[in-house]
């Protein structure tokens, strides 16, 4: 018979508590063997890829990508017999065994970040799951002591809980449990409520009747006790796959179907409410924006919690803006001859395979530049009161990637020639887009370009990379009427702007430099020059 | 074979060079310096060769089940040894039963050779025992923890067996030596200089075995040391020599020559085995943050099983039937110790009274008793259980 197993978010460094999923390797149906990698997880100190403890085959995925799981949260399920049947009596033991022997996540965890619970509710033959899953931090609770010490009988609730390691756990617990439960939409079978007069429903509020709920035998609750509940999420095929198409997990999918089954306007649905929307156009039209958010009380708001890249992208926005004193220079420029040079470049055999953009020029007089002042390739150390000269350009670019903002940095550019510079960004966009940017890849910048004409705008003033010395944002370039040799003519005409910490680069180089990579711009063949 | 193979004159070799056996490419290396080395692996018949290949191998299965079952929760921590094979097994199999071994927390190659079932090894990182074994009886200490501490024990027990008088006496059943096995990043400690210093002046039978596998987690090893680790040892008086720690056969040999030295009253060693921990420096360290694929892709080309496994496939002491054998062998190897550490109970509360003294101590005796009452005074009492 199907034997299902859980595996629990284990803590992959020394003490840290929690993990964001960053990618499946294994979807629902795949077969699975023991220590295949199944799941990439990313950790307050790195990534992580993690093998499964079991063979079988995947019967559910219970954490989406991009979220935040505690550790000892259930992640996925694996049937360790998917060749035999349930018979209805052996799969209600089975998942008994497999709640029982799995850690159990954290009872605040339960309402917010578990999402299959509610549907786990629904699904129903799991009274008791309602209370014995994501429940037990039985670690803190006081045990009982003989009945021959008078406290004993004083003791009331808290005493019968943790005599039973497989039962339903805490009050309190049971108490936060209450909450959530009346709130599922789905109808609720007659199992539910049978289940419910054993444990879960009665104690809220009243502590006094929980102690005969809880004194039931193991047995008892092994025997209402269903298979873990988030496998109960139903759907047909085609919808499943779609579901895995979109990324959707199911769990999460508010089911309409006739018996609780997600259907494809559920999932489309689901799907929908994940993506940022639009005003409110009229009175209750309010719904969470984004499918990690939840509406605020008065209705009128998302709250999305801060996590992963954008967490990390405020930390060092907050640290830059606010540590280093940024003065912005600006230089308006006629790019004619660079836009040629592209073009050549372009039909130039040796530059077939990579490929030739204003923004390599832009890269190659930046370091041509950088060459010539090379004081502006510095940081700031502030513990030792130092200014740190580098003896290399590690160069930073700016990617806009599904998962934020990244800048990835191509070590040593200052030693690449023009058509190395361009297999190097090739390869630093093609692995920030696929979300592949490593922490390492990232480490040691020195100076960094953010190419904010890809949006069509003129320039702007670009917060500097942390632990850098200056930033040059690189414009749209339009075809504008220009005075050239004396009359109006139609050119490329392009805006350069470059932040700088003023701490350690004062105006005049700041403004040397921006000069220097304009004067490239303007005339190529300057780079003969200067290199 | 078109080489000078077997003349014990060829190309000079300078001292910082690495001794070296076999080539990355399992071919045998022949120079003026290693003759004396050549002579001591001579001996090893062709099961001989096969053995230290499968004890690699299988060593390196534990290893990558380990590592899956502390990314599986099951482990706490894990050491990996990934690497570090030849180093570990080359040493580890040039020792008699009765010298002793203080390992670091990585040795576990070592524990293998001195008969340490490996799955116990794995109670110290599911965090349920402070070792695992009986030191006693496998003449392998517990390991430790903290960094270079151990050369001391290691110097101070081998002054310990030279009062014994188990020295020195030509009896090669009872001679002993001691090995203490740090990485370099323990030679930036202070006892491990000082464990020198004591060594060389007393002339203790000692090997202190260095394992520089290039990083002190993060930190290169350009950053302990100016000059290469092994000539420490010249500024204590004490013989070293550097040895290429990937290279299973040029390690066995020269172990052999330092536990030889010890065991005859010949005094210390100091060994420098260049290796590299191919894996994480813990399975809670992220290796690509301080060190480049390039880098790694240089020392896998370097792998310590692959060229022993080329030197005997050239010899004609391996074949695929061989391999598929040692394979099963290595599966079932990983699939006993997943087996051993699910299994693996949580230990009596009780038994943190266990081995706080060698022998009964009236203190201890008494909290025992003190606790046990306590626990029983619980309406619910299992052990330790909670």
């Amino acid at each position: 018979m199907p034997t299902f197993e859980r595996f629990t978010m284990p803590d992959a460094g020394e003490g840290l508590t929690e993990a964001d999923i960053v990618t499946w390797h294994v979807a629902v149906g795949d077969p699975v063997t023991v220590n295949q990698t199944i799941v990439e997880i990313e950790t307050a100190k790195s990534l992580v890829e993690l093998p499964s403890p079991f063979t079988g085959v995947v019967a559910e995925i219970l954490t989406v990508e991009g979220t935040t799981v505690e550790v000892g949260q259930p992640i996925i399920v694996i049937d360790t017999d998917p060749t035999g049947t349930a018979g209805p009596a052996d799969s209600g033991s089975a998942g008994a065994a497999a709640a029982a022997g799995a850690p159990v996540a954290a009872a605040s965890d339960v309402a917010g970040v578990q999402g299959g619970s509610s549907s786990e509710a629904a699904e129903g033959e799991s009274g008791a799951v309602l209370v014995g899953y994501g429940v037990a931090t039985a670690g803190t609770t006081r045990r009982a002591r003989r009945a021959s010490e008078p406290a004993a009988s004083a003791a009331p609730v808290a005493s019968a809980a943790p005599a039973v390691p497989a039962a339903p756990a805490r009050p309190d617990a049971v108490r936060q449990q209450g909450a959530p439960a009346p709130a599922v939409s789905a109808p609720i079978p007659p199992a539910v409520a049978a289940a419910g007069l054993t444990a879960p429903a009665a104690p809220a509020g009243r502590p006094a009747s929980v102690v005969p709920a809880l004194a039931h035998p193991v047995q008892s609750v092994t025997q209402v006790a269903p298979r873990p509940g988030t496998l109960a999420v139903r759907a047909k095929p085609p919808v499943r796959k779609l579901a895995r198409d979109m990324g959707v997990d199911l769990s999460s999918v508010h089911a309409t179907g006739p018996g609780g089954i997600v259907t494809r306007e559920d999932v489309l649905a689901y799907s929908a409410q994940a993506q940022p929307r639009n005003l409110a156009t009229y009175v209750d039209d309010d719904a969470p924006w984004l499918a990690t958010g939840q509406v605020s009380s008065d209705g009128r708001q998302t709250r999305v919690p801060v996590k992963s890249v954008r967490k990390r992208t405020a930390e060092a926005m907050v640290a830059s803006a606010f540590t280093a004193p940024h003065v912005t220079v600006f230089h308006t420029v006629d790019v004619t001859k660079t836009m040629r040079l592209v073009t050549r470049l372009r039909e130039d055999r040796e530059f077939s395979d990579v490929r030739v953009t204003p923004l390599l020029i832009t890269a190659k007089a930046l370091l041509l530049a950088v060459n010539r002042h090379p004081e502006i390739n510095a940081s700031w150390d502030e513990t030792a009161q130092e200014i740190v000269y580098k003896h290399y350009v590690n160069l930073g670019i700016a990617a806009s990637t599904p998962r934020g903002l990244v800048v990835p940095n191509i070590k040593d550019a200052h030693r690449l020639g023009l058509k190395g510079l361009a297999q190097g960004i090739a390869d630093l966009t093609a692995t920030a887009r696929a979300g592949r940017t490593s922490p390492a890849d990232m480490a040691d910048g020195t100076i960094t370009i953010t190419n904010v004409g890809v949006f069509g705008i003129d320039t702007g003033t670009p917060i500097l990379n942390p632990g850098e010395a200056a930033i040059l944002a690189f414009g749209a370039i339009r075809e504008q009427p220009w005075v050239h040799k004396g009359k109006i003519k139609k050119r490329f005409v392009t805006q350069l702007a470059l932040s700088f910490d003023h701490r350690l680069v004062d105006g005049a180089l700041g403004s040397r430099l921006l000069s220097d990579v304009a004067a490239v711009l303007e005339e190529p063949s300057q780079a003969l020059v200067w290199s | 074979m078109t080489e000078v193979m077997q003349s014990t004159e060829g190309p000079q070799v300078d001292e910082d060079t690495p001794l070296q056996l076999l080539a990355p490419d399992g071919s045998r290396v022949a120079d003026a310096r290693n003759a004396p080395y050549r002579a001591r692996v001579a001996d090893l018949d062709a099961d001989a060769l096969r053995g230290l290949l499968r004890d690699m191998v299988l060593v390196r299965a534990f290893d990558t089940e380990a590592t899956s079952l502390q990314r599986q929760g099951e482990l706490a921590l894990y050491a990996p040894l990934l690497g570090q094979e030849a180093a570990q097994i080359g040493s580890g199999r040039a020792m008699a039963p009765q010298d002793m071994v203080f390992p670091s927390y990585r040795e576990h190659g070592v524990a293998y050779t001195r008969g340490v079932d490996l799955p116990h090894v794995l109670q110290l990182f599911r965090g349920i025992d402070h070792g695992g074994w009986d030191s006693q009886a496998h003449n392998f200490h517990l390991y430790t923890l903290v960094i270079g501490s151990h050369a001391l024990h290691a110097t101070g027990y081998a002054m310990g067996v030279q009062r014994d008088g188990l020295v020195g006496t030509g009896d090669p059943a009872t001679d002993t030596a001691v090995v203490a096995y740090f990485g370099d990043g323990a030679t930036s400690q202070g006892d491990v200089s000082e464990a020198l210093g004591f060594a060389a002046v007393n002339n203790a039978p000692v090997v202190l075995f260095c394992q520089n596998n290039q990083w002190a987690i993060s930190v290169p090893t350009a950053k302990q040391s100016r000059v290469p680790i092994y000539r420490r040892g010249a500024g204590f008086g004490v013989p070293s020599i550097r040895v290429d720690g990937n290279d299973v056969l040029a390690v066995y040999a020269a172990t052999q020559e330092a536990l030889e030295r010890a065991r005859t009253g010949g005094g210390p060693t100091f060994i420098e085995a260049v290796t590299y921990r191919m894996g994480a420096h813990t399975t809670s360290d992220d290796p690509t943050r301080y060190r480049t694929a390039e880098e790694e892709q240089h020392w896998r080309d370097r792998d310590p099983i692959d060229r022993m496994r080329a030197y005997l496939v050239a010899e004609g002491l391996w074949d695929d039937a061989a391999q598929a054998e040692l394979d099963a062998e290595a599966a079932a190897l990983g699939e006993r110790v997943r087996t051993y550490v699910k299994g693996l109970g949580r230990p009596a509360a009780s038994s943190m009274f266990d081995h706080v003294y060698a022998t009964d101590h009236s203190l201890v005796t008494r909290e025992s008793a003190w606790f046990a009452d306590y626990e029983a005074s619980f309406a619910e009492t299992q052990g330790g259980h909670r």
